[in-house]
């Protein structure tokens, strides 16, 4: 495989893709939003279940691409734990990160697993692909309704 | 049945494709290291180098101004771009220039019709007929005028293989029924409607039928009255021409009854700030300066394909088409949509463990050109229960060597992600 190719398409993405994590519908989820990217027709579901500003849980459905469905999973398993602050901020650092804005060392490893999604940068159709769950879950959050949004 | 495949084999022996490559330069180049294998055809063509000289002898010896001037450059602008008006009139078989209308490209044309005829015609309650598997471009515009109108849009229902019903067709129509507006040949799935028998259907109610040709006519021979549409529409960049260039052909008697679509220049014959008198077809539909150099490019690529022979460019490109889609149902879990059985060559496919862009984007790292994504008729995806396909379409360049470059570069796919 192409270097390239190998760096957009890691080991930890494929496997991500192949057996999602959190790919789930949280029944009592305080916080829900549906994202659709209309250039490729890929939609996702996000649930959240936030805590006094802690989320307690998050999972996703839909269907998309493997970045875009190993972002998913690897963003609820960030994600989790974390206050609705340090999420929002982990997805500023994400989208630096995919958009070949963060160069620093300390920065990447701030992102942890996240940072196997740096090759995305040089695949400028995908960046969409691969911040599509973290614009949806940034949606839900928003949402300030205690129950979820139906369609 | 056996002299019957003779004759065929002996038409593509005479269909030299490797001299037919040479036409276009930008076939011998390579992409991540590897030979170029375009099978994006249905997206937009290739263009041969005599189309490429033409635009850029336009630029350097006779660009001017097209029906105004006196001078020498202008006589000769005007006089290459009405050829071109011409060669069009010749491919599709219209009866006059008259009914050949210069546009930028299928979308503009439909537009055009929904605009001009849409808004003359339609009324409350009244009814327009398109079907599932249209392109965007060929919903939204009547959409548009629908909801302006307040008129109904009605849909003709596709089957499992992705044809249409035609039993829910002749449901469809009605008294109310204004226009039927149906695409010839799908980009999605690559099925051939069966357009003369609805033309035949819609005309025993008095509907007018405009035909998107837009991936027809690069394909097979296209005749307009031996069709007895109403309007025809096709774009110049899918038949080999240059982009921004189209065609809507239309009946002589409909486009005369109908009001121009966009003031300006060029669609008048006398202005006053009292009245304004319009000028003859089918100037009165072309206001403004058009895109001269790529309309005489567009005659220049029409003359390309007649020296070849369209006909001959459809017995070769079944051929293929064939041969693809019999290589690629030998690869495991790859799914064809789009099983019709009159069909253009156009191969929509999904699996179901990788999706499109992930095949997009392998397929680019072997120098292969697919296209992924729902090509602009989200409705077919619906239909389908799929949020996109990867598509092959192949153009009269393409060859079976590049079928199985395809086939290896989708192995080489699976490989990765089983």
């Amino acid at each position: 495989m192409d270097s390239e190719l190998r760096e957009l398409y890691q080991q930890v993405i494929l496997d991500h893709n192949k057996s999602p994590r959190n790919f789930r519908v949280i029944e009592n989820a305080n916080h829900y939003s549906e994202g659709f990217n209309p250039l490729c027709g890929d939609r996702i579901d996000v649930y959240l279940d936030v805590e006094n500003g802690i989320v307690k849980d998050i999972s996703f459905q839909g269907r998309g691409c493997a970045i875009s469905k190993a972002s998913a999973s690897l963003m609820s398993s960030m994600v989790k734990g974390k206050t609705v602050e340090e999420a929002e901020k982990l997805f500023e650092k994400f989208h630096d990160l995919i958009t070949g804005k963060l160069d620093d060392d300390p920065d990447i490893k701030e992102l942890g697993k996240l940072a196997v999604f740096a090759g995305v940068r040089d695949f400028p159709a995908r960046v969409k692909c691969a911040s599509l769950a973290w614009h949806t879950m940034i949606n839900a959050l928003k949402e300030e309704n205690d129950i979820v949004t139906t369609e | 049945m056996d002299i019957k495949v003779e004759t065929t084999k002996k038409k593509i022996e005479a269909y030299d494709v490797e001299k037919i490559r040479k036409d276009f330069p930008i076939l011998f180049q390579k992409v991540h290291g590897k030979n170029l294998c375009y099978l994006d055809n249905a997206a937009t063509t290739q263009k041969p180098q005599s189309v490429i000289d033409e635009v850029i002898k336009y630029y350097e010896t006779i660009n001017s101004n097209v029906h105004r001037g006196v001078h020498s450059l202008s006589e000769m602008a005007t006089q290459a771009y009405e050829e071109s008006r011409n060669k069009v009139r010749d491919f599709i078989n219209a009866s006059s220039e008259k009914e050949i209308i210069f546009t930028r490209g299928t979308t503009e044309g439909i537009n055009l019709v929904a605009q001009s005829f849409g808004r003359m015609n339609l009324k409350d309650g009244d009814e327009v007929i398109i079907s599932t598997m249209e392109h965007h471009s060929n919903i939204v515009p009547w959409q548009m005028i629908c909801e302006e109108k307040n008129a109904k849009l009605k849909v003709i229902p596709i089957n499992e293989n992705g044809e249409l019903i035609f039993e829910e067709f002749e449901e469809l129509l009605t008294e109310k029924t204004k226009i039927v507006s149906v695409v010839y040949v799908s980009n999605s799935l690559g099925t051939i409607n069966p357009v003369k028998k609805i033309i035949e259907k819609a005309h025993s109610f008095g509907v007018p039928v405009l035909l998107d040709g837009a991936q027809a006519i690069q394909h097979f021979r296209v005749d307009v009255q031996d069709l007895d549409c109403d309007f025809f529409a096709f774009s110049g960049h899918k038949i080999y021409g240059p982009t921004g260039i189209g065609i809507l052909f239309g009946k002589k008697a409909l486009l005369e009854s109908m009001p121009p679509y966009m003031g300006g220049g060029d669609m008048i014959s006398k202005v006053t700030f009292e009245k304004t008198t319009y000028n003859q077809l089918p100037y009165k539909f072309e206001a403004g300066t058009p895109n001269i150099a790529d309309t005489i490019g567009l005659g220049k690529a029409l003359e390309y394909v007649n020296q070849i022979g369209i006909d001959k460019i459809a017995v070769y490109e079944k051929e293929l088409l064939d041969y693809a889609t019999e290589s690629l149902s030998q690869i495991e879990g790859l799914k064809i949509i789009g099983q019709a059985k009159e069909k253009s060559s156009v191969i929509s496919f999904v699996f179901d463990i990788v999706h499109p862009h992930d095949v997009g984007t392998f397929l680019d790292f072997e120098g292969i050109a697919v296209r992924t994504g729902h090509h602009c008729t989200q409705p077919v995806m619906d239909r389908f229960n799929i949020p996109a396909t990867a598509r092959a379409s192949f153009a009269l360049y393409n060859t079976k060597e590049e079928v199985d470059v395809l086939v290896n570069g989708l192995k080489k796919v699976l490989e990765v992600f089983s």
